[in-house]
């Protein structure tokens, strides 16, 4: 029980630190790249804290209860995860955590944050299904949802489930909101969609997303630390990698359409993760 | 200086909008933004969203069409906010001062914190622009 709670502690204070200062190197990496100096590596946590001391503006009273249910759902989504608790479920919570963003861009007027709702909700229609196969993959692999049963097997997730890791490297370019998937809050396209599901958020209120954001990172490369549990400290370093790929795919590639992202991650991502899932029951037999 | 003080000082963003500018101030506003001087090294962001933003930098002569269009962004931008106005023709009018559509500098529609003159703005002096315009933020409340 005690230890319990510690993990929740422990998640609910450093899990964010870590989130922003993820993004922290993210913005000093993308600046090497593109051959500035770029900003300290705390930059988030001082645009953090200037958020909070701005006034909020209210367009619509709703709008601050979906972000508030935005970093409820994705903290719990994440305590799921580190107290090894049920895969499936964390997906639907995920799934919740989105639907929550997106409600949150609809309870407005602006037609921008129309935009990037409804953009978001195609997000969520292109990485769900990829989630959803992982959880069977692992049923599959495991006999069982659980994440404690993942931390139990010896050998890596990732020898028999290594397509749906690629899969989820797709996901994770969606879920980050970076190029070429920069589509629903359009961290660079401006002049498209201004800032899309986001337009609407100011002060305080815009802090939140961002601290969201922040699990949301923390979450998702977890997720793929998943796939190498034993010893953990592989996965971690597996993790950190595929988030440096992230970064390069970000700083090489154009911003993409909506459709495009759907086809491909319908295409590519669900046939390769059906086809591990067969392999793994035809090899297996089914029970 | 407490910590949201501090923090506000570290990452000032900012909305760029153009009146009716000859652009010659607007590419030198994006100049600041590229390898050769980086604002982004202070925590500078170009924000397209008013509602984000911490200074307004304004350039170009406010005209009849542009005057209810500089009153809106500037009640969008959340307190406390900055108004930097950057180039000749937006610190007073310029050579379009007694155009018959144009109304005069920035300063006659919204109050202006911070004016560097300029035709064009050096980079250089609108980062020295922003930068004054952040200690005048630091000491707002």
């Amino acid at each position: 029980m005690i230890e319990q709670f510690l993990v929740v502690m422990v998640t609910l204070v450093c899990a964010p630190l870590v989130g922003g200062l993820l993004f922290g190197i993210d913005r000093k990496i993308t600046a090497r790249m593109q051959g500035r100096f770029g900003p300290p590596v705390i930059q988030p946590f001082y645009d953090f804290f200037k958020l909070l001391g701005k006034e909020h503006i209210a367009v619509s009273k709703l709008q601050f209860v979906w972000i508030y249910g935005y970093l409820v759902f994705m903290i719990v989504s994440l305590l799921f995860l580190f107290m090894k608790s049920d895969f499936l479920l964390l997906v639907f919570l995920l799934g919740f955590a989105s639907v929550s963003l997106v409600l949150g861009g609809f309870s407005t007027k602006s037609p921008y944050a129309h935009f990037g709702a409804n953009r978001e909700l195609m997000q969520i229609l292109a990485y769900e299904p990829i989630l959803l196969l992982l959880a069977i993959g692992i049923y599959a692999q495991n006999g069982s949802f659980l994440i404690s049963e993942i931390f139990k097997q010896e050998k890596p997730l990732l020898f028999t489930l290594w397509p749906l890791f690629l899969a989820v490297l797709y996901v994770l370019t969606i879920k980050m909101r970076k190029s070429p998937f920069d589509i629903a809050t359009s961290h660079h396209g401006h002049q498209e969609i201004v800032k899309g599901v986001t337009t609407e958020y100011s002060g305080p209120y815009f802090a939140l997303f961002h601290l969201a954001e922040w699990y949301e990172i923390i979450l998702l490369l977890g997720i793929i630390a998943l796939f190498w549990t034993n010893p953990l400290w592989v996965g971690i370093l597996i993790a950190l990698a595929a988030f440096i790929l992230e970064l390069f795919i970000d700083n090489i590639a154009a911003r993409m359409t909506v459709g495009w992202m759907v086809r491909l991650s319908w295409s590519v991502g669900l046939i390769l993760g059906i086809l591990n899932i067969a392999y793994i029951y035809y090899t297996k037999g089914v029970s | 200086m407490g910590l949201i003080q501090k923090s506000r000082v570290k990452s000032p963003w900012i909305l760029h909008f153009d009146n009716s500018s000859c652009n010659g101030c607007d590419i030198e506003v994006l100049a600041c933004l590229t390898p050769l001087y980086d604002v982004e090294r202070f925590g500078m962001v170009n924000m397209g969203n008013p509602k984000h933003a911490d200074i307004l930098l304004i350039t170009g002569p406010v005209n009849r069409r542009t005057a209810r269009v500089l009153k809106n962004l500037y009640d969008q931008v959340p307190d406390p906010k900055v108004v930097v106005c950057v180039g000749t023709c937006g610190s007073t009018g310029g050579v379009f001062h007694n155009c018959y559509n144009v109304l005069g500098g920035v300063d006659k529609v919204i109050p202006v914190d911070v004016y560097v003159p300029g035709c064009s703005v050096r980079p250089e002096a609108i980062i020295d622009g922003v930068v004054m315009a952040l200690q005048k933020l630091a000491s707002m409340r």
